[in-house]
């Protein structure tokens, strides 16, 4: 048995799936039994979505564009 | 006077030029501002162009990109430029926000306290949080959390052991939730919490 405290620290990596097999199944046996630490799990869960909803495409405004792609086409330009 | 090119350079500009909007929203979660961003972007493009003839693999651009932005990132962060950083060091260690917000209970009439707090957070809002993190653990937070690098590509993209990539993981998740909270106190979006921040 884990304490929440114990759980509370993997859940992330239980999260990420980075937990080995055994760590995986001690935090398993734990929140079938943790009403709190479910909730923790969850919370996390909805912390990693907001954070993944940043992937979005940045708002590249056309000036910034087209001077990042002026600055590209310069490199190498030998006169 | 006409300019001539070297077919390298061609052939980075045909490589890169799809990945610029990718490289400026990586820059401009890493850096402090705008101009900080596109100041970084067009650092890593230098940087990259100047190892592109050396480079033998070609298949993987973004992850070749992504290296070379996170290492101009870091060089800054050495030479004193960290992006602005404001969450404490010191305390964010056995900092719980899940548990924070249960004891505070900035939501009383909510049954849902736990959604409310992060609905108080728009894209805007989580960006200058991650900007308060410290340069080391925000690096790895966005490019786990946000762009969904695994520990062992960070540790490729950042050329540190596995060990420490997970390690600032760790610390740069207690910061987020540190910063958070420290965010919604200031900005007063949980009256409750002026009284007991």
């Amino acid at each position: 048995m884990i304490t929440c405290k114990e759980a509370v620290e993997r859940l992330w990596d239980y999260l990420d799936r980075s937990l080995d097999r055994v760590e995986e199944a001690v935090l398993d046996a734990h929140l079938s039994a943790c009403r709190h630490c479910c909730g923790e799990l969850e919370f996390g869960r909805r912390i990693r979505a907001m954070l993944r909803g940043l992937d979005r495409m940045a708002e590249l405004a056309p000036e910034v564009q087209a001077r990042l792609e002026g600055f590209l086409s310069g490199l190498g330009e030998q006169p | 006077m006409t300019s001539h090119r070297s077919p390298d350079s061609e052939a980075f500009e045909q490589m890169v030029k799809p990945h610029l909007s990718y490289l400026y929203g990586l820059a401009l979660r890493l850096s402090a501002n705008a101009t900080e961003a596109e100041d970084l972007v067009q650092e890593a493009l230098l940087k990259a162009f100047r190892a592109f003839p050396g480079l033998r693999n070609r298949e993987r651009p973004r992850l070749w990109l992504t290296r070379v932005i996170t290492s101009c990132h870091y060089d800054r962060v050495r030479a004193g430029q960290p992006g602005r950083q404001t969450v404490s060091l010191d305390d964010e260690t056995n900092f719980d926000l899940f548990d924070k917000i249960v004891d505070e209970d900035p939501f009383p009439y909510s049954d849902r306290v736990h959604l409310d707090f992060i609905e108080l957070f728009d894209d805007a809002r989580i960006v200058e949080v991650l900007r308060g993190l410290h340069p080391e653990y925000r690096a790895a937070v966005i490019l786990a959390y946000v762009y969904g690098y695994t520990a062992r590509e960070i540790s490729e993209i950042t050329a540190s052991p596995q060990g420490t990539v997970l390690a600032r993981l760790s610390r740069g998740r207690r910061q987020l939730e540190r910063g958070l909270w420290d965010y919604a106190v200031e900005h007063r979006l949980i009256p409750r919490a002026e009284v007991r921040a």
